[in-house]
């Protein structure tokens, strides 16, 4: 079970890092979910256990790979968002569906908080207001990606 | 979060503790990582790595649009491709009449300028590359090419299309490089309005089809229509390569600087192949060379330091750079000490990735240092501001 839920992690991860990197004309880029957050925050709040912030350092570090301007960024905004998730996991998991797309906007707005700070930090400010669109995007896109993800498995895990 | 521990009880409890130790550990990890890649420079043996390790993903990634793409030019009628081919001759024809004065024109020049040779062409060497996946989002511009450190691509090189400068390289890796569009928020391009000669900077917008010139007093000498040309300052472009054309320029009395926005002439959007250029070290429309590897830090201290003064004014404004050859040329007579023996001794084929680094560049710099230098050190440092 542990191995099949790795395997299943390890590979929805794979995805929305694909799903992120996508190429995309510019104005569906803006609209494009952080569709690696939205996988950590799922595996974080449905198996904390399994994945968790290691989960979400390394996923980060992908992202990172791709499209940081500096290496560790996504890493560490991933890891507090994997870390809130994980504790409070128990909260969101009983949630209904659209509540929980409020805390996943709340969620992705730390997110995105994290990345923009470190951008700010490390000598990168950009400060386009677009940069907050996928969170409200990421938000709406929640109910399926969860559904999806849970697909037969939730029992399980 | 107390009231959470407290209903689920203490293994919960547990792992949460365990949860904030893991998190403390990893932020740490990453806070690390971050100050060592960003500060310290010492991870660019370890980007080389994971550049190389992504770039099987991103190709593939980039398959199936590559795929539709060649798919549909593989389906594109007869009649079409010849009325392509009619328009490419046409285009060769027009090409090939302008440039066949081009030699002629080049030697007058050089006897104009009292050079006892004409010069070579600035540009060395080019090396088309295919776009392998594109980003071009409000945050970073950005594209990635299936050439690397195996072509000898180098951080830092100048890319174009056969309409204008692109952008340069950033990451490069073994089979790929990144290249940062000039749109790119963070990139500043030094250029000079070719009209008039005034240099500045231009930073991009954050879409592909605008620049914004955000230091120009309102008073400057712009109009829409004026071309933009590199400038040749920054140690990245040679001088003169096309860059944009002005589009809007902007002036309110209670602003002291104009708002001027500028479109790329390249086709940042839709092309799908771009030129690296190598440029003659030597050369004096060559960049100033400042080998990119060498970090920024070491070369913006040169700049800033005034020592050598009376060399720099001449060799300082960005048309300068045709100066310091004509000099070597027709000084000998005049004077032997200070100037000379630099432009003598740079053109030395030796050890052009560093030395003459040293030697010429902070001369062409200083002048102009204090809105340069956001822009020359590569691509990470920009111009104070992000965008507009």
């Amino acid at each position: 079970m542990n191995a099949f839920g790795r395997g299943r992690m390890l590979l929805s991860v794979i995805f929305g890092l694909v799903l992120t990197v996508f190429p995309l004309p510019a104005w569906l880029d803006v609209l494009r979910p952080a569709f690696v957050v939205l996988v950590v925050l799922y595996w974080s709040v449905n198996a904390p256990r399994l994945g968790g912030i290691a989960l979400g350092f390394f996923s980060g570090f992908a992202l990172d790979v791709f499209q940081g301007p500096v290496l560790g960024q996504h890493a560490l905004a991933l890891s507090l968002v994997a870390y809130i998730a994980v504790r409070e996991a128990q909260r969101i998991r009983t949630k209904p569906a659209l509540q929980q797309a409020l805390v996943v906007f709340g969620a992705l707005a730390v997110y995105e908080f994290a990345v923009f700070a470190i951008d700010g930090w490390s000598g990168h400010p950009v400060t386009s207001p677009l940069r907050w669109v996928h969170t409200v995007t990421g938000a709406l896109i929640w109910p399926p990606v969860a559904a999806i993800l849970g697909y037969r498995s939730r029992a399980r895990i | 979060m107390a009231a959470f521990g407290t209903a689920a009880g203490r293994p919960l409890q547990g792992r949460d503790g365990a949860a904030g130790f893991r998190f403390t550990v990893y932020a740490a990890l990453a806070v690390v990582i971050m100050y060592l890649d960003q500060r310290q420079h010492y991870l660019e043996r370890l980007r080389y790595v994971l550049q190389a390790a992504a770039y099987p993903v991103q190709l593939a990634v980039n398959s199936p649009p590559a795929a539709w793409s060649s798919i549909r030019r593989s389906f594109e009628g007869r009649d079409q491709l010849q009325a392509e081919n009619a328009s490419l001759k046409a285009r060769q024809r027009d090409l090939e009449l302008r440039s066949m004065r081009y030699e002629d024109l080049a030697r007058e020049n050089a006897e104009l300028r009292g050079l006892r040779a004409a010069l070579p062409p600035v540009a060395d060497r080019w090396l088309p590359a295919e776009i392998v996946n594109v980003q071009l989002s409000s945050l970073r511009q950005r594209l990635l090419i299936d050439r690397g450190a195996v072509n000898g691509v180098f951080k830092g090189q100048a890319v174009l299309d056969d309409r204008g400068l692109i952008g340069q390289t950033t990451n490069v890796g073994p089979w790929s490089a990144e290249v940062i569009l000039i749109t790119d928020p963070e990139h500043g391009t030094p250029v000079r309005i070719e009209r008039t000669g005034l240099r500045t900077i231009a930073v991009g917008a954050g879409d592909a089809t605008s620049l914004a010139l955000p230091y120009l007093p309102a008073n400057a000498d712009i109009k829409q229509g004026d071309l933009l040309v590199t400038s040749g300052l920054g140690g990245v472009f040679p001088h003169g390569y096309p860059v944009a054309r002005v589009t809007e320029v902007h002036r309110e009395a209670v602003q002291p600087l104009a708002q001027v926005r500028a479109a790329p002439l390249a086709h940042i959007g839709t092309d799908s192949e771009v030129v690296l250029v190598w440029f003659r070290p030597d050369h004096p429309a060559a960049p100033a060379p400042q080998a990119a590897s060498v970090n920024g830090v070491k070369v913006g201290n040169a700049a800033l330091q005034p020592q050598a003064a009376p060399p720099r004014p001449t060799a300082a404004p960005a048309p300068a750079m045709p100066k310091p050859a004509p000099e070597a040329a027709r000084t000998p007579p005049r004077t032997g000490p200070a100037p000379r023996p630099k432009p003598a001794t740079e053109p030395a084929p030796e050890a052009e990735a560093t030395s003459p680094a040293e030697g010429p560049p902070p001369a062409v710099e200083s002048p102009e240092s204090k809105p340069r230098d956001p822009a020359e050190p590569q691509p990470e440092t920009q111009p104070p501001k992000g965008n507009r």
